[in-house]
């Protein structure tokens, strides 16, 4: 059996887009294939301006099990929005 | 019968592995969690714990819709070098295209549930997994492609939109992706029948010519009727099929057949009736000794379908292994710069 190549997920910048979104993944041999590769299945049509290839083995990501642990606390802490800090009418610029 | 339950493909055969649906006396608790997410509505997740058959099962109807959409490029394939115009040709390929990414997008989710790329290829070329029956059947006239993008990937929809609900992550969100570029498939063949349709004589009989070949083969797509069936029941209590084959197959037929009489051409059946009391279209019995034989392996192209498959396997290896040593190489360089 041949060696298999690593596995990398890839993440695509769209031409309006802030941030490098997860499309999906492909096995390629290096990151110049993973590049070509990427670019030839998930931009067929405009899908984005820019290609990120992370080896999926390089990626660490939190426990669903985790979940209530890390996510929960921010619940209670509304406050960070600025909608919850109701502003007079007349004072401009808030 | 236990050999055709056995030969499987997507949506077409699901195999399970039970001889009984699973009740809450059969299940532990993990399992009964389990159980209780998916009747939540809520996405199983790769990490997430599953039953050993949930994932068997679901490794085979992925890993079997992956290679039909690998296999599935043979058919069209054949007419690139014929396509009657460039702009035919390029879209023929574009359609191409963009199955090769189906595949990848389905072995991807496969491989999630803990399967290599090369088991699952190697299940192929050894003719123990399966791809759709329809691409067994060979493309005789350029018709076809009109035939084939209109009523395979017409059906492939329909089976498709629902499992973009499935209860597995993974597979949900590929097919969200696949629904996506499939319109454009069936459009681009109902463009074709509509330019034959439109044309001379001998253009239309070739566009009727190809809907008399295509439409049956495309009715067994869908499987034989499940309502019996463990398999579809246990399936279906998974959240992994959303409605029965019998279901599917009423849909493809009640939206196909004004699509044919828009085209001036006539359905190949005999029985094809409205009838007003069900609000949907009765039609003519199926073959399905034809079906179980294409299964077996007797179709008119399976053994050159997969002779083809294994060649182009085979032929490509020096080329994977020369992209493996060259990013050994260029790694090895860098590491002792």
């Amino acid at each position: 059996m041949s060696k298999e190549w690593p596995l990398w997920e890839v993440f695509i910048r769209s031409q309006h887009g802030l941030a490098h979104k997860h499309v999906g993944s492909l096995h390629a041999p290096d990151a110049a294939m993973a590049v070509n590769n990427a670019r030839d299945v998930y931009t067929r049509r405009n899908e984005g301006v820019s290609i990120w290839v992370v080896r999926a083995a390089d990626i660490v990501a939190s426990s669903p099990l985790d979940k209530e642990a890390l996510f929960e606390p921010a619940n209670s802490k509304v406050y960070r929005h600025p909608t919850f800090f109701p502003m007079p009418e007349q004072v401009k610029n808030l | 019968m236990q050999e055709m339950e056995e030969t499987l493909m997507y949506a077409q055969m699901v195999e399970t592995g039970l001889s009984k649906v699973r009740t809450e006396q059969d299940m532990s608790a993990e399992e009964a969690a389990f159980q209780a997410r998916i009747d939540a509505g809520i996405k199983i997740e790769a990490k997430d714990w599953m039953p050993d058959a949930y994932r068997k099962t679901l490794i085979r109807q992925i890993s079997q819709h992956a290679h039909s959409e690998i296999v599935g490029q043979l058919p069209e394939g054949n007419w690139v070098t014929r396509a009657p115009t460039l702009q035919r040709k390029s879209v023929l390929l574009a359609k191409i295209q963009d199955e090769a990414g189906h595949g990848l997008y389905l072995y991807s989710a496969a491989e999630t549930l803990g399967v290599s790329r090369d088991e699952l290829l190697q299940a192929l070329h050894a003719g123990k997994a399966k791809y759709s029956s329809i691409f067994n059947y060979p493309t005789l006239s350029w018709a076809d492609m009109g035939a084939i993008g209109w009523l395979v990937d017409g059906s492939a929809i329909i089976n498709q939109i629902p499992l973009c609900r499935c209860s597995y992550g993974p597979y949900a969100r590929a097919m969200v992706r696949v629904c996506k570029e499939e319109s454009f498939h069936a459009r681009q063949g109902y463009d074709i029948m509509m330019s034959l349709a439109k044309g001379t004589p001998e253009q239309k009989a070739m566009a009727q010519d190809a809907l008399n070949r295509w439409w049956w083969p495309s009715l067994m797509m869908f499987g034989p009727s499940d309502a019996e069936s463990v398999n579809s029941a246990q399936s279906t209590a998974w959240r992994i099929k959303l409605f029965s084959n019998d279901e599917l197959r009423q849909r493809m037929v009640d939206q196909t057949v004004p699509q044919a009489e828009y085209l001036g051409l006539t359905v190949p059946d005999p029985d094809l009736k409205w009838n007003a009391a069900r609000g949907a279209y009765d039609f003519g019995a199926i073959d399905w000794s034809e079906f179980y034989n294409v299964l077996k392996g007797n179709g008119p192209c399976n053994r050159e379908r997969l002779r083809t498959r294994v060649k182009a396997w085979d032929d490509g290896e020096w080329f994977r292994e020369a992209l493996v040593a060259h990013a050994d190489k260029q790694a090895a360089k860098t590491a002792a710069a």
